[in-house]
């Protein structure tokens, strides 16, 4: 734009020749440009007032239409964005290998308050105290009219009788979520196993279940993946066979004035635990709280069975005898020096009997030496028994499926020395669970294949890595069936199931160190029937003491194989094997004919 | 002469104050204010009775309050209304420093009624917001300042126009208030854009303002999770953002009836700050969107009639009045709907408020005036474009 002259001089010029102020001229040039750019900016204003009028209605018709979508909008449930993930309440049942329950869900309710519903706070809390005598109407009361408080917490859990009852009371601040809990409906029946589940995350309408111990913890995560469609956990227990198993060994406990007992029975090719018994025992139903003083072994939550290694005893002879038979330095009649008291360095062995100066291995067995094993076990040596432990997994934690599991590992010496070996062939200074005994046994009798115990069914027949050969095993079996017939287990023999086994007598060490003389673990390591094994049993008794006698008898030949007979006796019809038909009572009603 | 003088009726030149009135005012944004508070006393009907049982008053305590500041408020949209530009001029700085001191007192006399911010004069009866007041008269002020920085020779008045909202928007800050010191900030960048704003700064401005939000997202996490929390499609329903969700689903198009909305019961703010939840709630859309309309058609109507506007000054401060209505509504709704960050406003004469609604009754009373018809050099306009 040109600027226009305030003086044009030309004006200004005339102006002067006329005689007129030429400061008119400036001052009329000044009010029109300043009327011009009034004139522009008021132009330049009408344009952008426009915009803005029209950049509001567009403002005010987006909210309208922002509004009118939201309120036509389908209406999706509301879910807090802060509580995360919903929470997962359904859990698969524990069924046992016949499909018998063993752990189901209930849906119970669990009752809050929201106060600033409550029509009568203190009606409310004395009611409440009156069908729910545990609770304390002050401090209910306390809680309800606590301001500002919208929540409270009353019972985790209500029967739906409590539940009526607190219906009745007509309350609209009382409320019930619904919440799943745990039922275990055999009651202790195999607790141990099964464990215990409580509540983990907690909100108002579900609750998380988890387990807390045994299977329910092992198998936690696969329990509660919905994606396993509610299928439920077969065990491989069978629920008869563990009742049995329990009523009987908690009978022969009480009798033999024991402080416990366990005893676990397993097939003897698959590694399935038929039946897993600790005692005493408690009802998952209200799990106990652990101990917090004294000996956590002490507690009934303790599973002998899995968690409590100790040494065995005698029951380990029959590695040692399988491993020289397997290597082939001795047979079953193979003679063996037992000329006692075996000296080692500052160490005596001795027997418990004198057999005199040689036994035949197989009698070495029978008669449970100590001197004879020893003298095997010199033959072997430390390295090779050790890598012979090892293959049968007696050295390390057992796989099973439960969560106690890992934690139990064998206690092993500090340094595998000659006289270590020596022990550890008959029973002392290695550690191990009565699980880790029955899979072991089971190895050595059904032909010499590996096996590893299991709590879940097996879907069919496995064999493990041979670990000592079809012959070996046999000569074991017969070894063990003789033990019953002629040696230290005579009062194992139970009618029509060829029952063969190998007692073990340890003393208990004493915390500070030595062994008490008077106190003693017994353990019979069954297998029925001998020819052709079909279970392993082993019972174990903890300080059980025989008292018909003149002397208490502690020896497991008189306190864990009588229990363990009894177990057989009642528990192999349950398993389903058929006594075997005694030829000679066939002959004596035949005789009697005659 | 003299005979003729003596004895005669004294007569005014011209019409009537009340005819003149009528005749120049702008009737139809007079007629859509008294709808909304028609609309804000129809609602606390039913947004208020929770509330007045919650503090042991009679259910309709509210309404009638509401009520009688509502005469109060006509009566100051009337006084301010006659007025002329220049008498408001006048006045508005006056107030308007007479407001900026009572602002700056808040902090020694003020009262905060537990809610963290010291935004109150209590006066026993009634509590004071002097911000309230202070925007209208801060318009005025920007105006005055601005128009006179037009003139030939006149002040820098654009200058001392952005220190004194940079001071009132200190203080506001200071309470903390940063809905009202955004307010009057946008008030100011309205009124600087009408009066002539260079294109290139504002351009520029608003390219800074992005560069700026795009620089923040990427470098501050916490203000990434504020912006990511505001889109979020989902929202807490125990938030009060939820609870207007829901309320406006709930209503839908036309409402779930008079008096059987449940968001009022659960939502503290539902007199004040979500009014349009339970306007949703209980009549619908149809009604939100007639409160839309309304506050639409103040909105345009007053900045067309600007548009004629020859005194910049007159020009300006409607601006900025308008601005300040409209902006202050839609920020109101525009949260209720998630369309913009929660932010505590009240939705002018509809939301309950005894003081704030006589400051809004001040400020559209002197809308009115601005925008009353006076005579403008109409056929020297159609001249403009011959002349430049």
């Amino acid at each position: 734009m040109i600027r226009r002259p305030l003086r044009p001089l030309a004006r200004i010029l005339s102006a002067r020749a006329r005689g007129e102020n030429p400061d008119a001229i400036e001052r009329e040039n000044r009010r029109l440009r300043q009327e011009a750019q009034r004139d522009r900016a008021r132009v330049l204003a009408e344009g952008r007032l426009l915009m803005l009028g029209v950049a509001f209605v567009v403002a005010f018709a987006a909210i309208g239409a922002r509004m009118t979508v939201i309120a036509t909008a389908e209406a999706a449930e509301p879910r807090a964005a802060a509580s995360g993930d919903a929470i997962e309440a359904s859990r698969a049942d524990i069924v046992d290998r016949n499909g018998r329950v063993l752990a189901t869900n209930l849906v119970t309710h669990a009752l809050y308050a929201q106060p600033h519903q409550m029509v009568d706070p203190a009606r409310a809390a004395r009611a409440l105290a009156a069908v729910l005598p545990d609770l304390d109407p002050a401090a209910l009361l306390r809680q309800f009219t606590e301001p500002g408080r919208r929540f409270v917490w009353i019972k985790r859990r209500l029967s739906p009788e409590q539940m009526q009852a607190v219906h009745e009371i007509g309350e609209p601040g009382l409320l019930f979520g619904p919440r799943a809990m745990r039922l275990y409906p055999n009651g202790a029946e195999a607790a141990h196993v099964l464990g215990g589940a409580g509540f983990g995350r907690e909100g108002v309408s579900a609750a998380e279940i988890r387990g807390t111990a045994g299977v329910e913890r092992a198998w936690d995560a696969w329990l509660r993946d919905p994606a396993n469609g509610a299928a439920p956990l077969v065990l491989s227990l069978d629920l008869g066979v563990q009742a049995a198993v329990r009523e009987v060994l908690g009978a022969g406990m009480r009798l033999m004035n024991a402080k416990g007992a366990s005893a676990v029975l397993m097939d003897a090719m698959s590694g399935e635990v038929a039946a897993l018994v600790s005692l005493p025992d408690f009802d998952p139903n209200g799990r106990p709280s652990p101990l917090v003083e004294g000996d956590p072994s002490d507690s009934p939550l303790f599973n002998r069975a899995v968690q409590g290694v100790y040494e065995l005893g005698s029951v380990s002879k029959v590695f040692t005898a399988a491993q020289a038979l397997e290597l082939g330095l001795v047979g079953p009649e193979t003679r063996i020096n037992t000329q006692g008291p075996l000296t080692w360095g500052r160490f005596r062995i001795r027997d418990f009997r004198n057999y005199g100066p040689h036994l035949s291995v197989t009698d070495v067995i029978v008669k449970s030496s100590n001197i004879g094993t020893a003298r095997m076990a010199m033959q072997i040596g430390a390295e090779r028994q050790q890598a012979f432990l090892r293959g049968l997994g007696l050295l390390d934690a057992l796989p099973v499926e439960l969560s106690e599991a890992p934690g139990a590992r064998p206690l092993l010496p500090r340094q595998w020395s000659e006289i270590a070996m020596m022990t550890i062939s008959y029973g002392h200074g290695l550690s191990i669970s009565p699980l880790h005994l029955a899979a072991g046994y089971a190895t050595m009798v059904n032909g010499g294949t590996r096996v590893s115990p299991t709590l879940l069914r097996r879907p069919g027949p496995a064999r493990g890595e041979r670990v000592v050969s079809e012959a070996t095993s046999a000569i074991i079996r017969r070894m063990l069936r003789e033990t019953v017939t002629r040696g230290t287990a005579s009062l194992a023999e139970v009618q029509g199931y060829a029952v063969g086994g190998k007692t073990g007598t340890a003393d208990k060490p004493r915390p500070g160190g030595g062994y008490y003389s008077d106190r003693v673990i017994a353990t019979f390591a069954a297998v029925f029937p001998a020819h052709a094994p079909r279970y392993v049993l082993v019972v174990t008794l903890d300080e059980p003491m025989e008292t018909s006698g003149r002397e208490p008898r502690r020896t497991a030949g008189w306190t864990a194989v009588p229990v363990a007979a009894e177990v057989i006796r009642r528990a192999a019809p349950l398993l389903g094997l058929r006594p075997a038909v005694e030829p000679a009572a066939a002959d004596a009603l035949i005789r009697v004919r005659n | 002469m003299t005979e003729m003088v003596y004895g005669t009726v004294p007569v005014r030149g011209g019409e009537a104050v009340l005819p003149r009135w009528w005749r120049t005012v702008d009737k139809v944004t007079l007629g859509c204010i008294l709808a909304l508070f028609a609309i804000g006393i129809l609602l606390g009907l039913a947004a208020s009775p929770p509330l007045a049982t919650r503090n042991g008053l009679t259910p309709f305590y509210y309404v009638q309050r509401q009520a009688f500041f509502g005469v109060l408020t006509v009566g100051v949209i009337l006084a301010a209304s006659m007025q002329t530009p220049a008498v408001l001029r006048r006045l508005g700085v006056v107030g308007f420093l007479a407001a900026f001191a009572a602002l700056a007192l808040l902090p020694a006399f003020g009262t905060d009624f537990g809610k963290g911010a010291v935004r109150w004069f209590s006066l026993g009866f009634a509590s004071v917001q002097p911000s309230e007041f202070l925007k209208p008269l801060f318009v005025v002020l920007v105006a005055w300042l601005m128009a006179a920085a037009q003139e030939a020779g006149g002040p820098p008045g654009r200058l001392m126009s952005f220190m004194v909202a940079l001071a009132v928007v200190a203080l506001l800050a200071l309470q903390p208030d940063f809905g009202q010191a955004a307010l009057v900030l946008f008030a100011w960048a309205v009124m600087y854009f009408v009066a002539g704003a260079p294109v290139v700064l504002i351009v520029a401005i608003a390219g800074l303002a992005a560069a700026g939000g795009v620089l923040a997202y990427n470098a501050s996490e916490h203000f990434a999770r504020r912006i990511d929390g505001f889109l979020a499609p989902e929202i807490d329903p125990r938030t009060q953002l939820g609870y207007a969700t829901n309320a406006i689903q709930e209503g839908g198009l036309f409402g779930v009836g008079v008096g059987e909305g449940q968001v009022k019961w659960s939502l503290p703010d539902a007199h004040t700050d979500f009014i349009i939840a339970v306007a949703a709630e209980e009549y619908g859309v149809v009604l939100v969107l007639a409160i839309l309309a309304l506050f639409a058609t103040v909105a345009f109507r007053s900045l067309l009639r600007l548009r004629r506007e020859r005194d910049p000054f007159t020009r300006l401060a409607g601006t900025g009045l308008t601005c300040i209505l409209a902006a202050q509504a839609m920020i109101n709704m525009g949260v209720a709907v998630r369309m913009l960050p929660a932010k505590g406003m009240t939705l002018p004469f509809v939301s309950y408020g005894g003081s704030s609604l006589i400051a809004m009754g001040l400020m559209v009373g002197m809308l009115l005036a601005f925008t009353r018809l006076r005579p403008q050099g109409e056929i020297g306009d159609a001249l403009i474009s011959r002349r430049g």
